[in-house]
């Protein structure tokens, strides 16, 4: 049985808890919450990439979009209509669910090259429209003035509120996409990534799996979206580009993505190179974003979430 | 009417199948009496594949129509015919690799069982307790098949014998009407033929109709009740084994080398 | 002044089209290259184009080299760089599967993007024409010569292919290669070196639409990624693996482009050439001159 042990989930729960607060003793670390933000809302992204792409098998190369699509949402909404953020958010994932459903039903018939071709396609024209709808978007320059969240009038505008605010979402994801791995319907989504005449042979309606499971990721990328436009309070389209998309692909590869855990551990690490350890290196960052991809994909096929089944295997030898 | 419905549980009637221009299927008419064995054979590329990706809902017929339980379902797809009833295995196997043993046979529960998105997300208790179900089932089907102490391992480290039988275990986890067998003996030694055979007889005797295409002559003559045979995608013959066996037109087009 | 009529303006956006096409057309023929040899559909082809032009300049601005000295020295350059990644992203993967090799050509092309933008930094470079910047007049519309260069080459890669292909032992080994590369093998064809051969040249003719088409349009360090996508509607268009398809997929996604940003809306350019790219996946992704079986053999 594909059982995911509960109790890293509990240790790793109570890590996150406890984080600002050992952050908060460290003076060189101090600023790393504000940063895990930003790690979080990624990993909304990742966590619904890694159940598409490492369980059922179906590439994306055109998660940036729905990431987008929330963002402009929420950022639209309230900026200009001041609506009720949370209202916006749910609007936005709904968006994001009806374009995944729409531009999903076709493209997921379509296997390797070609899906990762149309998803990509899809990724830049959705940027395009960022870019072009300038009346809406606010064009290149992007659109300020994004309101902060706040629920029954606690004001989430500290870092650290922001903080729990984040992460509790991304663990309730977590948890849900971890029951939906361990349950039939992963156990349907494995089955189509082995063989999918076999699959649909065995009564596994193939196409039906596969839109959910991209709808879902596109849940999961536009409440991320809406997250980062309410902490930014400003976007612009250059965020949601090709290589946003195709950093989401890094993240992971490098976590390993048939793992769950790998899209956390591939998130957070993309994250603080990006936003920490890589930001003096400027013009070399691409080169090494592309260079661990390289190696991950050659020397490392399972990612870090494989390590410890190779260390493993030394030991067994 | 449905005294024919009750006796055959699946007929085909002028079936046609091509594949840019080439026949593979020629008009071809047959039944299948339920609680029955029957087998097709024929050389090689004489259609016996197609013909089970047609009934199977792989493809649909160019012409012609598929009853089952006299309902029609050539335009079913695969994913529906399954929820009709009716299971297969593949000639080359298409087993689910990555997966463990118990967890081929719990996918093969796939269609009696609802799966939900949000419930499997929430855990909510109906579905754990669905899958308390399906997994004694499939460990029940395991102890059928002979594979109950290997129900850990993964599929892709079964030999090749075994992972013929976990296929067979597999499509009988829908607790199919009608199970079709693609060559369940190809690749098998002595020993590894006569288990398949009797596991094929014993699905048999609990009720369930076998359709199963087989090149072993000695598995064919033993098992089946019936055998239609197949040439360029036309039924030549049909009948018992005996009759067949001295079919002047299938020695001359088949069995000539062999008897 | 002359007076600009409907029918020449219609005209100057086919000939920009087709210029344009050119190149797209020369990227597809490059992705079919190494696809039909490897079935890999190489993520990286428009990194080719990109560092052709900017080699191009360093030569031949920068340096000072003569055309006739420059254009060789940069082809073999990229050809190199095309050899390059075969050796070491392709061939040292351990589990290829159609997800890992579009990950790894995908990690070449943004090492490639990256390292161009150490190098030549991030502004446009402008090379000079081949033959002067003295426009043409053609009906009415007002055509550079460096358009003609452009859409001659396309001639010539694709004469010179063709006689590749046909006439010569190597051209042959690598289309029975193509065909089934176990048989090819059994008959003493060395599959690895058709692969690194396919690599060799895809990447010189992507050199040589980057030298080509720079004049024109400049050329920049992350200019790659749109000219790939682009590329692969060509090859989508056209019939995945038949060269006749990619050079007509190619012109038509070009003047689809030049009319599209012309008559409808330029801010939307790069988008129409994606639609189509989409349309032709969601409802013919075997392609204008494609064959649906062949696509059901191939692995991938």
């Amino acid at each position: 049985m594909l059982r995911i042990a509960k109790l890293p989930i509990a240790v790793f729960a109570l890590f996150i808890i406890i984080f600002p607060w050992i952050a908060h003793q460290i003076p060189t670390i101090e600023h790393y919450p504000d940063i895990m933000v930003f790690a979080g809302i990624y990993c909304l992204i990742t966590i619904g990439l890694s159940l598409l792409m490492g369980y059922a098998g179906q590439i994306s190369l055109g998660q940036a979009a729905f990431f987008g699509i929330g963002a402009y949402i929420s950022g639209i909404l309230t900026a200009n209509y001041g609506m009720n953020a949370w209202a916006c958010m749910v609007i936005g994932m709904a968006v994001a669910a009806a374009v995944a459903a729409l531009v999903g039903t076709p493209s997921l018939k379509l296997k390797g090259h070609y899906l990762a071709m149309a998803t990509l396609a899809f990724g830049i024209i959705i940027f395009i429209i960022f870019n072009e709808e300038i009346e809406w978007t606010g064009g290149p320059d992007g659109m300020s003035g994004i309101p902060g969240l706040s629920l029954l009038g606690f004001e989430f505008d500290s870092v650290e509120s922001y903080y729990y605010l984040v992460w509790g979402f991304v663990l309730v994801a977590f948890i849900f996409t971890v029951n939906v791995i361990q349950s039939g319907t992963g156990r349907a989504l494995r089955a189509i990534h082995a063989s999918e005449p076999a699959a649909s042979a065995m009564g596994v309606d193939v196409s039906k799996f596969k839109i959910i499971i991209f709808v879902y990721s596109a849940v999961l990328g536009s409440l991320a979206g809406s997250l980062y436009a309410h902490y930014l309070n400003f976007i612009n389209p250059s965020t949601f580009d090709l290589f946003f998309s195709i950093k989401l692909l890094i993240m992971i590869a490098l976590g390993g993505m048939h793992n769950i855990w790998g899209a956390i551990i591939g998130a957070c690490l993309i994250t603080f190179l990006s936003y920490e350890w890589l930001h003096y290196f400027e013009e070399f960052e691409v080169i090494v974003y592309g260079a661990i991809l390289l190696f991950v994909t050659v020397l490392l096929p399972d990612g870090l979430a494989g390590v410890p089944g190779i260390v493993k295997g030394w030991f067994r030898r | 009417m449905s005294a024919d419905i009750e006796e055959n549980v699946l007929e085909l009637q002028g079936v046609v199948m091509t594949f840019g221009g080439l026949m593979v299927l020629n008009n071809l008419n047959f039944k299948v009496r339920r609680g029955t064995i029957k087998a097709i054979i024929g050389p090689n590329g004489a259609g016996k594949t197609t013909l089970f990706n047609v009934i199977t809902g792989s493809f649909s017929p160019t012409e012609g129509t598929v009853m089952f339980k006299g309902r029609p379902i050539q335009d079913l797809k695969a994913h529906k015919i399954a929820y009709q009833g009716i299971s297969r295995t593949f000639q080359t196997v298409e087993l689910f690799g990555n997966m463990t043993v118990l967890e081929n046979v719990m996918l093969g529960c796939h269609t009696r069982v609802r799966t939900s998105f949000m419930a499997s997300g929430l855990v909510l208790p109906q579905s754990r307790r669905k899958e308390k179900r399906i997994r004694e089932s499939a460990l029940k089907i395991l102890k059928f098949i002979g594979l109950a102490d290997k129900f850990k391992d993964s599929a892709d480290s079964l030999p090749l014998g075994e992972q013929k039988l976990l296929e067979i275990g597999r499509a009988l986890a829908s607790e199919p009407e009608l199970i079709c067998l693609d060559e369940p003996a190809a690749g098998l030694n002595e020993t590894e033929t006569h288990l398949a055979s009797s596991l094929i007889k014993a699905i048999n005797a609990k009720g369930t109709t076998v359709l199963l295409v087989e090149h072993d002559m000695k598995v064919v003559m033993n098992i089946s009740d019936e055998i239609l045979v197949l040439n360029y995608g036309q039924k030549i013959a049909e009948g018992p084994p005996e009759d067949v066996r001295n079919n002047p037109g299938v020695i001359d087009a088949y069995l000539g080398g062999v008897a | 002044m002359e007076k600009i009529t409907l029918a020449s303006q219609l005209l100057q956006y086919l000939i920009t089209g087709l210029t344009v096409g050119s190149v797209y057309a020369m990227v597809a023929v490059g992705f079919n290259i190494i696809y039909n040899v490897t079935e890999i559909i190489n993520f990286a082809q428009g990194e080719f184009v990109m560092l052709g032009g900017l080699t191009m300049v360093s030569l031949h601005v920068a340096m000072g080299l003569p055309i006739i000295l420059a254009f060789p020295v940069t082809i073999v350059l990229v050809t190199v760089i095309g050899i390059l990644i075969d050796r070491f992203a392709i061939c040292p993967i351990r589990r290829p599967s159609v997800l890992t090799l579009i990950i790894a050509t995908i990690a070449v092309s943004i090492i490639i993007k990256g390292t161009a933008s150490f190098i030549w930094g991030k502004n446009p470079f402008d090379l000079p024409a081949f033959s002067g910047r003295n426009p043409i007049n053609i009906l009415g519309a007002v055509v550079q010569p460096q358009y003609f260069w452009v859409i001659g080459f396309l001639v010539i890669t694709a004469i010179a292919l063709s006689i590749f292909f046909d006439r010569t032992i190597i051209g042959k080994a690598m289309r029975a290669c193509a065909d089934n590369a176990n048989a090819a093998s059994l008959v003493g064809i060395n599959v690895k070196k058709m692969i690194l051969l396919s690599f060799a040249l895809s990447a010189a003719i992507g050199a040589v639409a980057g030298i080509a088409i720079t004049p024109i349009s400049l050329m920049e360090y992350d200019r790659g990624a749109m000219l790939a996508v682009k590329g692969f509607g060509a090859v989508i268009l056209g019939g995945l693996g038949s060269f006749p398809g990619a050079i007509l997929g190619g012109l038509i996604i070009g003047s689809i482009e030049s009319f599209g940003a012309g008559l409808v809306h330029s801010g939307y350019k790069d988008a129409f050439a994606l639609i189509v790219l989409l349309v032709i996946l969601f409802f013919k992704p075997s392609g204008l001159l494609g064959n649906i079986e062949i696509s059901r053999i191939k692995r991938f």
